[in-house]
């Protein structure tokens, strides 16, 4: 496969523990183009030769914030327009539920991976992803409850 | 240096008087990320928020982390080999929405680095007790069958 034919995963997390979880799942996109998202300033990502990744800010919001969820939205649908992903992955949180419903708009096929640290019951966006993505997945094998919840294993 | 923190999103004011009053006792410094504060300490250095290189740098040279029950600051004591003492937000006290950081206390329970402390006592012990055993970067076993998996979808299959 050429340059020009490689895939694009969009990658897209909070800042904080949701972003070092995504740093450990973009390792799983080997031989795609990662492009990241991400809500807080500063932080960066690497691209598998060590080199800095591309990493785009958008607005971080909560479910009580509508207007500034619909800024991120415009952001999110700007980058889904620019670098067509073929895939969106999230780690969380409603940032990154988002993205996975703009990335549908756009053709992409989404994962949700919720934190490790919901070992009792899925986030609330974990839920609301279930309706949204393709493969929904949580990392505690006594959660993968329902046939669309799936379990794989666990970053840390 | 003990360098202690409380995450990116929420103010976490019990561990920070903890660590203030702890402090003059401890025989070492300690600097503290604290998100918003009521009330000025009078033993640690606080800092409301740090820049993501200045944290890393607080964070790569202290001998001993202390910090909420956050995944991120789990991650990153593993990934620098830091001894960790994580002390869980609890929900009764209005400190997160829910009770999530003791389930993660009680998972990561086991695991040689991460020290739990569920209440103030045991926080004032561990740091006492230190040096302690430092947190390992060695990626559990289950996450490679995760990663081949994303891999897997990602590529059109079915995982």
């Amino acid at each position: 496969m050429s340059e020009m034919e490689r895939k694009t995963v969009l990658a897209v997390a909070s800042g904080g523990g949701h972003w070092q979880q995504l740093m450990l799942v973009a390792q799983a996109f080997d031989g795609f183009d990662v492009r990241y998202a991400t809500t807080m300033e500063g932080l960066t990502a690497a691209e598998p030769d060590g080199s800095p990744a591309e990493v785009t800010l958008i607005r971080d919001f909560n479910r009580s914030n509508p207007l500034v969820m619909l800024k991120a939205a415009r952001q999110l649908m700007a980058l889904c327009r620019r670098v067509r992903p073929s895939v969106v992955v999230s780690t969380g949180a409603a940032p990154g539920l988002l993205a996975l419903a703009v990335g549908k708009l756009y053709g992409a096929r989404t994962i949700w991976i919720d934190s490790v640290a919901n070992s009792e019951k899925l986030s609330m966006s974990g839920k609301t992803a279930g309706w949204i993505c393709d493969l929904w997945v949580t990392q505690w094998p006594h959660l993968e409850k329902s046939p669309k919840l799936r379990y794989f294993g666990r970053l840390l | 240096m003990i360098f202690a923190t409380v995450g990116t999103q929420l103010p976490f004011e019990r561990l920070i008087r903890a660590l203030d009053r702890m402090a003059p006792a401890i025989g070492a410094p300690v600097i503290a990320q604290t998100g918003a504060l009521s009330f000025a300490p009078a033993h640690i250095e606080t800092h409301s928020v740090m820049a993501p290189t200045e944290f890393d740098e607080r964070f790569r040279s202290a001998e001993l982390i202390v910090a909420h029950a956050g995944i991120g600051t789990i991650l990153m004591a593993k990934r620098h080999g830091k001894p960790l003492i994580i002390f869980p937000r609890r929900a009764a006290l209005g400190e997160h929405r829910n009770d999530h950081q003791i389930a993660t206390a009680r998972s990561f329970a086991e695991e040689i680095g991460v020290h739990v402390a569920y209440e103030e006592e045991d926080l004032e012990r561990l740091i006492s007790e230190r040096p302690l055993a430092p947190a390992s970067d060695a990626p559990p076993a289950e996450r490679a069958p995760l990663l081949q998996a994303l891999n897997a979808f990602a590529h059109g299959l079915d995982p």
